[in-house]
């Protein structure tokens, strides 16, 4: 099969994986005890205003009705319109966007270029002081939560030291120099459990790679260690590093919600949050369903990335 | 280049990059963060109350009441009652604009009272009274009653949700039931729609045209004169961060700081604290009437008895500084708070709590007590129900769940075990139960009656009653007899008031004594 035939019927496959989050999310909302009309109309609202605005809002209507409804905008790029603010969900995540993009690639960034370089050192130097350092970063890494990390740093970065804003975010068109400022604690904050994972599973496929036996050859014929790391080493262990960093992108969804909440980013975690908090059922259903497509995605390019990494690998 | 060189060039351009992105913002921008994020913009469709102060800040009212409770002209230059009581004459002051430049007028204000009285409980009562309102002119307008009551005034210059805020006639046709789309005002700040991001900021501008009162401001009237060129909500939901945006100034103000980080806020030299005695909470109890065992109205009169005030304010509020044991129904310190009844109850007496429930025949059926726990000042309400109900005698079945849970499942009337409810605990601004006719859980109208939906004959007919009073010290001897009627039914029962304080940057001045947060009068300083 071409690269381009499989590419095609990988795309196909992602609409029953849509559809499956379409009904599992549409199901999952209306089967949770809550109504969004009693949230909208406030604590001095009468049971009769309740179900005025449940009726507008065509929540009374049965489930299948609401479904059929939802599903048939959707179909056609209409996502429908929030609960609350009045506004098309399209619209309310197209503000928020630009907010959660900019995070997620610093993040990145920080992450592969912090973990890699240290993984590499860390088998590199295996059972080293260095090596011992990592793994234990690594540890930590994964043990701390996000948001404990998140006003640590805001402690010392922020509050004591009064290097960084404590909150906020700043678009890139109100200036790149304050963009970028309020991003770096975020950033940060969220890399940590990343450069821990990433940095584990370059270590552990460098590792294993430099036992193989053309690294031997690379080093009997005089190679420097340099070109033995990144040339033969790093290149050969890259299939699992990237598997991490793409499934590493998928769960920064998670990681974006925590962070843009401690943070005040007005992104889609923020959005998603508030919109849970609310019961905006239209919003929630859009951004779910988007974060599903991104996650659905971002396997797909890296399953074509290995073939770039490794001209073994064809489809 | 060696790590403790590579060390300092990253502080240093981390410094720089400070430096560079220092914000631009006036020094005439008030950076505030108000109790929760602004989603809805028509406060006359909901009576949140983060709506309500978004409409204190463009809308104007025809009446107000000042720092002590008592009603004032606002837009109105002044208002005449009828000789046999049944009318009022409003004439409104000269040049009152709306946002858009036009004049305000009589029929803006028609159409406006009208619209509110549809949505609010104190407005639909208040119309059963009225006969008609129409124009006289462009500035003056009548409304005629059917027979005397003292609900227009009261109505008209509503300090709470729904406040009967002036729209123009074009905003106020559209119908209650449904959302305006235009924010057109005529307060003192004037909304900048383009800025309005939901979970980013609200923003408000200056209104150069606004014509404020020669009086003094104070509480909601009087003079309300814009002090800053702009006004900034900004959507900071975690309250840790919210202190420390305060202290490092990247914010002015604070409407609702969490209790427990008051302390540390203290200790901020550049922070004041300030304590608005109007800016009260009153939890409260509500049992639902309609089933086993608060279908009956002995078994709820024990709750007089298991319940006691100190301990709900110290597990929830732990600060005596703030907190406010008070047993009068209405508010203490407010003109119809009162004691009279109270002797006795709400003192922990589980040995009389436990005869009563024997007298009131209680089977030991499970009280279902709704517990929310993720809105930090309601969490530990239920638990300490919960134990003082056991100690009096009832068997307590309490289930967890978010705030919005619990609002979803108290409008459902079925059986607890079939997705109903027994009781929950809640908090009402002060300014909402202040009389018998806004505080929602005395309504006993059954039906119409809020969450609970008590019936009792009496206790509607004393707040008719009162409805019909215009004489203050008749309607303070109606309230007395309200409270002892809900001693008896026990629709609610108060379980204590508590402040809260807002904090502001010590530059932040002029902030009023008010019973709800307003903006107008407050300044930065240098």
């Amino acid at each position: 099969m071409s690269m381009y035939g499989y590419l095609f019927r990988r795309l196909l496959g992602t609409i029953p994986v849509m559809l499956v989050v379409a009904v599992f999310i549409f199901l999952m909302l209306r089967l949770t005890p809550s109504d969004p009309a009693a949230i909208i109309a406030g604590d001095n609202a009468t049971t009769e205003q309740v179900a005025q605005i449940r009726s507008q809002l065509g929540l009374d209507r049965p489930m299948i009705e609401q479904f059929v409804i939802w599903s048939g905008r959707v179909l056609t790029g209409n996502l429908g319109e929030s609960f609350f603010f009045k506004k098309t969900v399209a619209a309310l995540i197209s503000e928020r966007i630009e907010p959660t993009l900019s995070l997620a690639l610093f993040t990145i960034l920080i992450a592969v270029f912090v973990a890699v370089p240290l993984g590499v050192l860390a088998a590199h130097r295996h059972g080293s002081w260095i090596d011992r350092i990592v793994m234990s970063f690594s540890v930590l890494g994964f043990s701390v939560p996000v948001f404990v990390i998140g006003y640590l740093l805001i402690y010392l970065f922020a509050v004591y030291l009064n290097w960084l804003p404590v909150q906020g975010y700043q678009r890139i068109s109100e200036g790149v120099g304050g963009w970028a400022q309020r991003l770096i604690l975020p950033s940060v904050t969220l890399s940590v459990i990343y450069i821990a994972l990433i940095a584990r599973m370059t270590r552990t496929s460098v590792l294993e790679v430099l036992s193989e036996d053309y690294i031997r050859t690379a080093r009997a014929k005089g190679q420097s260690e340099r070109k033995v790391m990144f040339r033969h080493a790093l290149r050969n262990a890259a299939v699992p590093i990237v598997t991490v960093i793409g499934l590493g992108v998928a769960l920064l969804i998670g990681g974006v919600v925590v962070t843009e909440s401690v943070f005040t980013i007005p992104g889609l975690g923020r959005l998603t949050v508030d919109a849970v908090l609310a019961r905006d059922y239209p919003t929630i259903q859009a951004v779910i369903l988007l974060f599903s497509f991104v996650y659905v995605m971002i396997n797909l390019a890296v399953d074509m990335i290995y073939t770039i990494l490794d001209p073994r690998i064809r489809y | 280049m060696n790590a403790f060189r590579k060390v300092i060039l990253a502080a240093t351009c981390v410094g720089s990059l400070t430096a560079v992105a220092a914000p631009a913002t006036a020094q005439t921008t008030l950076r505030v963060v108000m109790h929760s994020d602004l989603k809805i913009l028509d406060p006359i469709w909901t009576t949140a109350y983060i709506v309500r102060n978004h409409g204190y800040m463009i809308y104007d009212t025809l009446l107000a009441q000042d720092e002590k409770g008592e009603v004032k002209p606002q837009m109105v230059e002044k208002y005449e009652a009828a000789a046999d009581g049944k009318g009022y004459t409003f004439t409104l002051r000269e040049g009152l604009l709306w946002h858009d430049g036009k004049p305000v007028t009589s029929e803006d204000c028609i159409a406006s009272i009208k619209r509110w009285a549809v949505k609010d409980s104190l407005g639909q009562k208040m119309m059963t009274f009225v006969d008609s309102i129409a124009a006289v002119d462009a500035k003056t307008f009548t409304i005629k009653l059917k027979e005397p009551t003292g609900l227009v005034l009261l109505g008209l210059s509503k300090p709470s949700s729904n406040v009967p805020f002036m729209m123009p006639k074009r905003v106020a046709d559209t119908d209650a039931n449904k959302q305006i789309e235009d924010f057109t005002g005529s307060g003192p700040f004037v909304l900048v729609k383009d800025e309005w991001k939901p979970g980013d900021k609200t923003v408000y501008v200056k209104f150069d045209k606004y014509k404020p009162r020669s009086e003094p401001a104070s509480g909601l009237a009087g003079g309300k004169i814009a002090k800053v060129d702009r006004v900034e909500w900004r959507a900071i939901s975690d309250a840790q961060q919210t202190v420390n945006a305060l202290s490092k100034g990247e914010i002015d103000f604070i409407e609702a700081p969490s209790h427990d980080l008051l302390p540390t806020l203290k200790k901020d030299p550049n922070v004041n604290i300030v304590v608005s005695p109007l800016a009260k909470l009153q939890y409260v109890f509500r049992p639902n009437t309609l089933h086993k065992p608060f279908d009956n109205p002995k078994v709820r009169h024990a709750l007089w008895y298991a319940f006691n005030q100190e301990d709900f304010l110290m597990a929830t509020i732990g600060d005596e500084n703030y907190i406010r044991p008070c047993k009068a129904l209405f508010i203490c310190d407010t003109p119809f708070a009162s004691t009279k009844g109270m002797d006795g109850l709400l003192t922990s007496n589980a040995k009389k709590a436990q005869e009563l429930l024997k007298e009131a025949g209680y089977d030991g059926t499970p009280v279902m007590l709704m517990h929310s726990t993720d809105l930090k000042t309601l969490t530990n309400l239920a638990p300490v129900a919960k134990s003082l109900m056991e100690k009096a005698g009832f068997k307590v079945d309490m289930q967890s769940m978010d705030w919005q849970t619990l609002v979803a499942r108290r409008a459902k009337k079925d059986p607890p075990e079939a997705g109903g409810w027994n009781a929950f605990l809640t908090a009402w601004v002060a300014a909402d139960v202040m009389n018998p006719i806004s505080t929602a859980y005395v309504n006993a109208a059954c039906e119409k009656a809020s969450f609970g939906w008590p019936c009792d004959e009496k206790l509607e007919k004393l707040r008719d009653d009162f409805a019909r009073e215009t004489d203050p010290a008749k309607q303070k001897a109606i309230a007395e007899a309200v409270q002892q009627r809900v001693i008896e039914f026990t629709p609610e029962i108060p379980v204590g008031e508590y402040v809260q304080p807002v904090a502001m940057r010590k530059n932040v001045k002029g902030y009023l004594i008010s019973p709800v947060p307003v903006l107008w009068n407050v300044e930065i300083t240098k």
